[in-house]
């Protein structure tokens, strides 16, 4: 099977579609001829056209806001916004608009949008490349939300994200892009070669949006995470010498609940990590449900690990990411090895 | 699909491997443009307000000569220290550029092509005056001055560094110089420095503010509440578009739509533009001027489009090679700003080719030497470090108590403390509680 590091699966997931379904297009600022800062689009222009691959203007709301048009006209637009952290200026039309049109339509109106768009730190990017805000779209009703651990996971569920009817925020930590980073920034940096998971199908596959997936058995703790801190996540419990089940979320909105609650009613103890500020972060619906749903299978209180609740700092990167070692401080907590 | 789309695409005039070509650039003759008087009142939709918006301002013409009514007769002794100022901004650029390559800084924006737009801008003026600065604009900064190590010492996030540590390289700020703090998103700073100055006039003080985005930046929703605000209360403000043709690989087309004037989106709003030659060091210097005059006098806001080129790759990050001629910059039609400077100055009698090398050697070493400085500050990997937790600081004006257990959290793991020493320490709650201890149910209850 072929290999794909991750921007390789994402810009093959559009290839796929963009050749299978003639009403997909793509738009985004230095998409087009250029293929994207992260080169996620190179040569798709050149394949398929100025028409169904559009430059557009640094215009986040006006993407956002020309891909409803477009999408209410019968297209099915993939827009990239160049950094997550760009995203604001278009929230009202996704918040007030892209996520709403259906329900206020009573569903005469739709417009599938995808939203792809980096995330996440570990690239010295400062506070404007560096953010996770899916906290911010899960909380709102009617977008779908997505975030991706490796390169196949990413193509079959972007496939996924372009078919949905519904609109998809569809984040890529951009960390993972080139290989499975484990929260060691001094150590050589492994490819996706050297992965399972970065053997990717060359033709069309879809992954259910909605289902987590179990990363890694095991009987002593469970692990809820998403996207780079996975890769973190295997590596702490490695350290620190603990059987965790890891769940990789995979989708944030329409979270699986089935798949974690199995998990922590099984080992009975559970720690959720995320790479975004912890306060109001997701991992807070997570175990809130958790606690709901296991509350009397628990050993121990669930505990939550995450950025901390500042600014990601240029300067202090690798105090700031959540690392092995917080994450392996979190885990032998939660194991009661603390005493 | 069996009729053709009508979509229209823009493109640029030339891509790699094509000649450069900048005919759709539309230039007119130095000394060619009227000079309204900037005293009166300026209805900015008459045909000679919108000649001001479409034609192009120059004042240096082919022979070097300031020629014309934008003329602003400055002694030669202000165009030597223009000419140091643009000429210092290059040389810190190269070798930051340098510094960048060698790994010692993460990350580097340079203005090569462009000293002018922020150098003569500054220059025209006066220092109580708050500029709104964009990420190409470190002209600014040197005139206002800043000291070379200050800049320095944030492009390293050093224990010198007046953002400590939090802002990515070149978003410096200067309280004291009246540089507001730069901004990785874009645009954000126009509509500020709008509100900037109609607070100036709320408060009937005499300053103005200034503001620069490029010309790509202008198609976000702010640049079009600047321009709104600016005319509705006329607030006193300079408002600059530096138009050096490409965002990253987007050429200026798709940000201009059909229109050939970035100055002329100001009189759709009722305000005047004024279309700059951005190369040109004193048609930026008149038209900064003018426009500041008028804002002084209670006329409000201009827009200013200064024509130029981006010579240099967008960042570090960047490789133009690969979406526009290699050759692009060499054939730019207002050659080098530096350059014309220096040829106007030799043609008065004021400067010469031993006077621009010393001028060079010492600007160098000005460099060199506080690079030299800037690094006793700490490098990325060597030297004295900032403390991390100052992260936790300045996130509010009083820390608030989950900041500050996290600060003791992050303390003890730095200090690879064993999670013995923060048992007990819930983080999040701050209260002793043993976790372990805590599911006293059990199991399968």
């Amino acid at each position: 099977m072929p290999q794909m590091n991750m921007v390789q699966a994402i810009h093959s997931a559009m290839d796929v579609m963009l050749e299978r379904d003639r009403s997909v297009v793509l738009l985004g600022e230095d998409i087009g001829y250029f293929g994207g800062v992260f080169r996620a689009t190179e040569g798709l222009q050149r394949k398929y056209g100025e028409h169904r691959v559009l430059d557009t203007p640094i215009a986040e709301g006006g993407i956002i806001a020309a891909a409803i048009g477009m999408g209410v006209n019968g297209l099915r637009p993939v827009t990239e916004i160049q950094f997550v952290d760009y995203i604001y200026p278009a929230y009202d039309q996704i918040v007030s608009e892209l996520a709403r049109l259906r329900y206020r339509s009573a569903g005469d109106f739709t417009a599938p949008v995808t939203i792809r768009t980096p995330c996440g730190g570990g690239i010295r990017g400062g506070q404007t490349h560096s953010q996770s805000p899916e906290a911010i779209f899960a909380h709102v009703c009617g977008l779908k939300v997505v975030m991706p651990s490796n390169p196949y996971d990413a193509k079959g569920l972007l496939i996924a994200a372009i078919e949905d009817n519904d609109p998809v925020v569809f984040l890529e930590p951009k960390r993972l892009y080139n290989g499975p980073f484990d929260g060691q920034p001094d150590k050589p940096a492994v490819p996706w070669t050297a992965h399972a998971k970065g053997e990717v199908p060359e033709g069309y596959y879809r992954l259910p949006i909605g289902e987590c997936a179990i990363a890694r058995a095991g009987s002593e703790l469970t692990i809820v995470t998403y996207g780079t801190m996975v890769h973190v996540a295997e590596g702490a419990a490695q350290a620190a010498g603990i059987d965790a089940e890891i769940i990789d979320v995979r989708t944030i909105s329409p979270l699986d609940t089935a798949t974690i609650i199995a998990s922590v009613k099984k080992t009975g103890r559970c720690v959720v990590v995320h790479e975004a500020t912890r306060f109001g972060g997701f991992g807070g619906e997570l175990a809130a449900t958790i606690q709901e749903e296991c509350f009397w299978h628990l050993e121990a209180p669930i505990m939550r690990v995450g950025g901390w609740d500042t600014p990601y700092p240029h300067a202090f990167e690798w105090e700031y990411f959540p690392g092995q070692t917080r994450v392996a401080n979190a885990l032998k907590r939660v194991m009661g090895e603390a005493a | 699909m069996s009729r053709p789309s009508r979509l229209h695409i823009p493109h640029p005039s030339a891509r790699p491997g094509e000649a450069p070509d900048f005919s759709y650039l539309r230039l007119a003759a130095a000394g060619a443009v009227a000079r309204p008087d900037p005293s009166a009142r300026l209805d900015a939709m008459t045909p000679s307000a919108m000649d001001l918006a479409t034609q192009l301002v120059r004042v240096l013409d082919d022979e070097h000569r300031a020629v014309g009514p934008w003329n602003p007769h400055l002694e030669p002794a202000e165009l030597q220290v223009g000419l140091r100022h643009m000429l210092l901004t290059r040389l810190f650029d190269e070798r930051m550029q340098k510094t960048q390559r060698q790994g010692r800084i993460s990350f580097y924006v340079k203005c090569t092509g462009e000293e002018a737009v922020s150098v003569a801008a500054a220059m025209a003026l006066e220092p109580h005056d708050m500029l709104f600065p964009g990420y190409r604009n470190q002209g600014l900064q040197m005139v206002r001055g800043q000291p070379l190590v200050a800049l320095m010492n944030q492009l390293l996030s050093n224990t010198g560094d007046m953002c400590k540590g939090r802002q990515l390289p070149v978003m410096y700020h200067g309280s004291d110089a009246r540089l507001f703090s730069i901004s990785g998103n874009l645009a954000t700073q126009f509509p500020q420095a709008v509100g900037w100055a109609m607070a100036a006039a709320i408060k009937g003080e005499d300053h103005i503010a200034a503001s620069w985005i490029g010309e790509g930046s202008s198609a976000a929703a702010d640049f079009h509440h600047a321009l709104l605000f600016a005319s509705t209360y006329r607030a006193p403000c300079v408002l600059n578009v530096v138009n050096n043709q490409w965002a990253i690989s987007t050429f200026q087309g798709f940000a201009a739509g059909e229109s050939p004037s970035f100055a002329a989106r100001g009189p759709g709003y009722g305000l005047p533009g004024v279309r700059v030659d951005g190369n040109d060091f004193l048609a930026v210097y008149a038209a900064t001027r003018w426009a500041a005059e008028r804002a002084r006098k209670g006329h409000g806001a201009t827009l200013i489009e200064l024509v130029t080129y981006r010579v240099a790759a967008h960042s570090t990050s960047d490789d133009p090679s690969r979406y526009r001629p290699r050759d692009e910059a060499e054939q730019w039609p207002l050659g080098c700003p530096i350059e014309r400077l220096r040829q106007h100055l030799c043609m008065l009698g004021e400067w010469d080719d031993t006077r621009h090398a010393a001028l060079t050697v010492e600007l160098e070493q000005q460099v060199n030497a506080a690079w030299k400085i800037a690094c006793t500050f700490g490098t990325m990997t060597e030297g004295p470090k900032l403390d991390p937790a100052l992260m936790f600081e300045d996130v509010y004006e009083t820390l608030p108590p989950h900041l500050a257990r996290q600060r003791e959290t992050l303390r003890a793991e730095l200090a690879g403390t064993t999670v013995a020493a923060v048992a007990g320490h819930n983080e999040h709650t701050g209260q002793a509680g043993q976790a372990g201890q805590a599911g006293h149910q059990g199991k399968g209850v």
